[in-house]
């Protein structure tokens, strides 16, 4: 049992705050951490790593400290977001290394490898491995010593769907042997299809934590609103405020649309075209106009 | 406090095709300008220790030990690499000490074995000249690699800063300001050289207790120092 223990975590870069007072709990499986684009993942993960000192807080890994702690990446694996590697090894050198390090052999270097199913390329220089093969090797040099926590910062950056899923599957295996496996990314259905378990950080807070579920329907029962033109918006607004999916609707003059509520995304988003169907109505624009991740996160922080 | 892998992976960053060619050019620089003078001027002790002393110690080496100190761990630390040695059970101060051992050997092999061979080259080792100054240049390489690994570790514009250091402070105030000669590791190195050659070739403002005691506390410092940057070494997210 490896549990990552962050206490009263606050992170500050001269006058910003890039981590806000964060308390969380990694236990074993897959922890997916998500949040927008410079909500403090990264600074967040760094922490946990033991490459960054919190401000204030703690961090610890059943009990012991990640900071100034060598020590601890025994057991430990970490793939960073950052590109650079040892561009002038060969894959199988660069893993190799990673393994010595660790005070393992040739053979423990050849097992990594060979779980991300890279041993085709390995003897390749570094150099000329596309982005996918460089996140397989730099999984590769976080697997080596099996470690029973693994950080990972946005590891599906960059991948093509075919070695996404394949790293997912890795990922959720590593989960399902109990190890603790933690994971930051920008994307929603990235962590919905791996994590059981979410943390969503926004802004440098903790903004909700749970299983992925709950947060999924926090996040799609929230009132969707949508910018709509048709051939007849008067007759469209009509036949939709009759249903109890629709909670307002706006003529915007100005705009020439229809600005629409919707409580129950589901249940609207296949009544709209039938509606319009029914009354011979052809729909010209259909948009979202808050679906921005940054919308979904700030009512997610406001619930 | 010796770890074969660090020291594998330094020597390949340090020795890789184009910064072995900056570290080749001074080096075969300093031979042709020695083929050339014994050539026109014939054997002389007082041009060969000239040579020796204001190319070869004074610029060469130290340039060379701005190239492998800087270079055995500014780069890593810069584009982030380095992480894949700090997420390991390996204790800071001995990734320092073998990048220690790394740059001392590299910068020796690229400066202090020149010199012999320019030595010889200029004078035939005509009273110990070329012995003296390649002992200057073993004993600097060991002082400039650790100074020069410290500066890698704490700034990102290292070879910036070292080869103000080595050019400006070494090469040009340390022949001008008298001052400034006893804070200088070359005149340290020539302390060490003068009591090979026991001549009045090879001089030093400094004597060699001074110089000895000099080049060790700056060596140990700097290497201690390194480690405790390296252990607390911070790498910041890209938000």
């Amino acid at each position: 049992m490896t549990t990552l223990s962050i206490d009263h975590v606050s992170r500050w870069f001269g006058n910003v705050v890039a981590v806000n007072d964060i308390t969380m709990t990694i236990g074993p499986g897959v922890t997916g951490l998500l949040g927008p684009n410079g909500a403090g993942k990264s600074t967040l993960i760094n922490m946990m790593g033991g490459f960054l000192a919190p401000s204030t807080g703690t961090v610890t890994l059943d009990g012991q400290p990640t900071w100034r702690n060598e020590a601890i990446y025994k057991h430990i694996g970490i793939v960073p977001e950052r590109e650079a590697m040892y561009d002038f090894l060969t894959g199988r050198e660069f893993v190799v290394a990673n393994a010595e390090l660790h005070g393992l052999g040739a053979r423990a270097a050849q097992k990594a490898l060979a779980t991300v199913e890279m041993e085709d390329a390995q003897d390749r220089k570094i150099s000329t491995y596309s982005k996918g093969m460089r996140q397989r090797v730099k999984m590769a040099s976080a697997l080596v010593h099996e470690p029973s926590l693994l950080l990972l910062d946005e590891p599906f950056n960059g991948m093509d769907p075919r070695q996404r899923m394949q790293l997912m599957e890795l990922l959720r295996r590593m989960g399902d042997e109990g190890r603790t496996v933690l994971f930051s990314s920008h994307i929603l259905e990235e962590v919905e299809q791996l994590a059981w378990h979410i943390e969503v950080v926004v802004a440098g807070r903790h903004a909700a934590s749970g299983d992925f579920r709950k947060i999924r329907r926090l996040m799609t029962d929230r009132p969707h609103r949508y910018l709509v033109r048709s051939s007849d918006d008067r007759a469209l607004a009509a036949a939709l405020i009759a249903d109890p999916s629709t909670s307002g609707i706006e003529v915007d003059l100005a705009e020439g649309a229809l600005r629409i509520q919707a409580v129950d995304f589901g249940r609207f988003t296949t009544l709209l075209p039938r509606v319009a169907r029914d009354h011979g109505i052809r729909l010209l624009t259909v948009s979202p106009s808050d679906e921005s991740l940054e919308s979904v996160f700030s009512y997610l922080v406001a619930a | 406090m010796y770890d074969p892998t660090v020291a594998r992976l330094t020597y390949r960053a340090l020795l890789g095709r184009r910064r072995a060619l900056i570290l080749g050019a001074l080096p075969m620089l300093l031979i042709a300008i020695s083929v050339v003078v014994r050539g026109l001027a014939g054997a002389d002790d007082q041009t060969a220790a000239d040579l020796l002393g204001g190319l070869a110690l004074a610029t060469m080496v130290p340039i060379i030990g701005v190239i492998a100190g800087t270079g055995a761990i500014g780069p890593e630390i810069d584009d982030g690499s380095v992480v894949y040695l700090l997420s390991k059970p390996v204790k800071r101060p001995t990734i320092i000490l073998t990048k220690l051992i790394v740059a001392i050997a590299v910068t020796m092999v690229f400066s202090a074995l020149p010199t012999l061979v320019a030595g010889f080259i200029l004078n035939g080792n005509g009273q110990q000249i070329a012995v003296a100054y390649t002992v200057a240049a073993l004993v600097a390489s060991i002082a400039y690699a650790a100074l020069f690994l410290l500066l890698g570790t704490v700034s990102r514009h290292a070879v910036v800063f070292g080869l103000v250091y080595a050019l400006v402070w070494e090469a040009l105030f340390g022949s001008l300001v008298p001052g400034a000669r006893t804070l200088s590791v070359q005149q340290w190195s020539l302390a060490v050289a003068h009591k090979v050659t026991g001549g009045d070739l090879v001089t030093s403002d400094v004597s060699l207790t001074t110089g000895t005691v000099l080049l060790v506390v700056v060596t140990v410092l700097a290497t201690w120092y390194a480690g405790q940057k390296l252990r607390s070494l911070t790498l910041a997210g890209e938000e």
